[in-house]
């Protein structure tokens, strides 16, 4: 794991000062990001149509507001949060899980397997009937990641129903590498420039397609995978010093690691449908978060998730508003932040050795 | 807690690694587990333990069955010390002791842990209560093995199972770890090297080669010139010590310098 220059001691209330500093930015973050667009709105008037929505009279609320704040804006950044904290949590989980700094939420071959059944959809559906729903897209990459998914389980499970870690890493490298070939295959073959643009945004990620119904199934999935996992964040700690020493402390480490795997793996497959593969999110936020309050997963598991739901509500407001009239694919903008916050982790932990 | 095995066998791949072991340890005494390099002693820690289910054979806590166990009872109930113990993660001493609470803990724990007596007092006991803010990657080997004993004592276990506890140590913490083990009046079986500590501290010993036991019982019996002939292929004379009293084993080979 990146190592900080200083041991994180357990400053009693490190922890809590984070998670409340994190709270309050992702309310900030949240209201300021539902202003930000086209049309601006203040953020008092964003208060005020969130307050009239929830049933609290509030006066001169205006229709366009209300249309721009609560049916626009609103389901795609808390569309937003919830993937980011997803991700980052899936990620925390996936680096302890394979004791592997470089794990992500798409090791198990999730990204691969999901971009065939889109790719799929894409080609086929465009083909059928000209134009495809993002239901028809999400419900196909949602299935794309369970075959892929089951193909790494079947590759990597052992004689005694184990999972090791190491061939499942390695089980999941082999199955991405065997759908991206399906996926260049499929582009090339079908010809046609509109598919292939489409496939190409995809793999880069967009959450501009994500309405109320995409951002609350996003929320659940998310929510409910953090109240799993949170549940298990003894076990992780009892990881620390291998194997053993976690099953002498009292974790079923074969149960264990199954939940997280598969539990992970659904959590990724139910983002990636709505939202495309979105990349470093997983991979950097869990390695910052270990600077701040150190590796034990009771802080570590809920602060990622703060803070992954910070990250991605910008780098997905960046996505729609830096440029006039046309969308950044949204996974541009997390390897442009991703990529030098991660090598400037690098640098820190070289300097600490 | 007294611990029975019989009839043990345990291997990989079809190749046992230890074969029809069967050891007793009376509640309270501290058997000293010997044998050469590869001659199976962690296999037969870890099975004991229940970290590892035997091919064949029971291993019984109590007249429980130890593979039965829920392993959050097991952790509970038995404690293990492991030969090497290795993290990359940025952990302080006392976060690795309060790893020993993870079986006591429930699974939505209180944001104040309870349980922070037994790591307090786990530390004191091994000695390392000075550490406690150190940061475990810039410990000493000494260092690190007593934090793990502390992290086994904060389990608050009616057995432990240390393989290889000396391992590392200075002669003075050697003996300190073995006499607080000891104190401690918990059925102990430890994998040990020096035969000289091992006649020292070991109400019992049990001597294995290539995955079999050799030789048990108590060490003045156990500890022979003929079985350090035959288990460790090293000429040895055996005698008590005229101003110690205790057992020491000295060794003969023509190419030491004296």
């Amino acid at each position: 794991m990146l190592r900080p220059v200083r041991p994180a001691r357990t400053r009693p209330g490190a922890g809590l000062v984070t998670g409340v500093a994190l709270t309050a930015l992702l309310v900030v973050s949240v209201v300021v990001a539902v202003g930000i667009g086209s049309v601006h709105v203040q953020a008092g008037d964003v208060v005020d149509v969130v307050l009239g929505r929830l049933g609290v009279p509030v006066d001169g609320v205006t229709v366009i507001d209300d249309r721009i704040v609560w049916q626009l804006r609103m389901p795609r950044v808390i569309g937003a949060a919830a993937t980011g904290a997803g991700l980052a949590i899936a990620g925390a989980v996936l680096q302890s899980l394979t004791r592997n700094d470089l794990a992500d939420p798409y090791l198990l071959g999730i990204s691969g397997g999901a971009t065939v059944g889109a790719v799929s959809v894409i080609v086929l559906g465009a083909g059928a009937a000209g134009l495809v729903g993002n239901a028809a897209l999400a419900a196909g990459a949602f299935v794309g990641a369970m075959l892929a998914l089951a193909l790494v389980l079947m590759l990597a499970t052992g004689r005694t129903g184990d999972l090791p870690p190491a061939r499942t890493v390695l089980a999941g490298v082999a199955i991405g590498q065997m759908c991206g070939a399906y996926t260049s295959f499929v582009v090339i073959v079908s010809g046609d420039h509109d598919s292939a643009r489409r496939v190409l945004a995809w793999t880069m990620g967009s959450l501009a397609g994500v309405r109320w119904q995409s951002a609350t199934i996003l929320l659940v999935v998310s929510v409910l995978a953090l109240v799993v996992i949170i549940g298990c964040a003894s076990d992780l700690d009892a990881f620390a010093f291998g194997d053993s020493a976690a099953s002498s402390l009292g974790v079923s480490i074969r149960r264990v690691r199954w939940l997280l795997m598969v539990g992970t793996a659904l959590l990724t497959a139910g983002l990636v449908a709505y939202t495309g593969a979105i990349g470093f999110v997983g991979l950097v936020v869990p390695h910052a978060v270990r600077l701040l309050v150190g590796p034990l997963h009771r802080r570590l598991l809920p602060l990622s998730a703060l803070a992954g739901a910070v990250l991605l509500i910008w780098a997905d407001t960046a996505a729609r508003s830096l440029l006039d009239g046309q969308e950044i694919p949204i996974g541009v903008v997390t390897a442009v932040f991703g990529a030098p916050l991660f090598a400037y982790l690098l640098r820190r932990e070289s300097r600490s050795r | 807690m007294s611990i029975r095995a019989k009839d043990l066998t345990w291997g990989v791949a079809g190749r046992a690694i230890i074969e029809d072991i069967a050891i007793e340890c009376p509640e309270g005494t501290l058997t000293g587990l010997l044998g050469p390099n590869g001659s199976g002693k962690t296999s037969l820690l870890h099975v004991v333990a229940g970290l590892r289910r035997p091919d064949s054979g029971v291993v019984e806590l109590a007249g429980e069955d130890v593979h039965r166990l829920p392993a959050r009872v097991r952790a509970r109930r038995i404690a293990v010390l492991e030969q090497h113990a290795s993290t990359t993660l940025p952990l302080t001493a006392r976060q690795v002791v309060e790893l020993g609470r993870i079986p006591h803990r429930g699974r939505w724990p209180a944001a104040r842990d309870e349980g922070a007596a037994e790591v307090v007092e786990g530390m004191r006991l091994s000695g390392v209560t000075h550490l406690a803010d150190r940061d475990w990657q810039t410990l000493s080997g000494g260092e690190r093995q007593r934090v793990q004993l502390a992290r086994a004592l904060a389990q608050r276990p009616e057995v432990l199972m240390l393989d290889e506890p000396t391992n590392h140590l200075d002669l003075a913490h050697q003996i300190d770890l073995l006499a607080t083990v000891r104190a401690l009046g918990l059925t102990t079986v430890a994998a040990l090297h020096d035969l000289d500590l091992a006649a020292a501290f070991c109400d019992h010993l049990v001597v294995l080669g290539a995955g079999r036991v050799v030789a048990s019982g108590p060490p003045a019996e156990v500890l022979t010139a003929r079985l350090v002939r035959e288990v460790y292929g090293v000429e040895a004379t055996v005698a008590t010590h005229d101003h110690s009293g205790r057992l020491h084993v000295v060794w003969h080979d023509e190419r030491a310098s004296r």
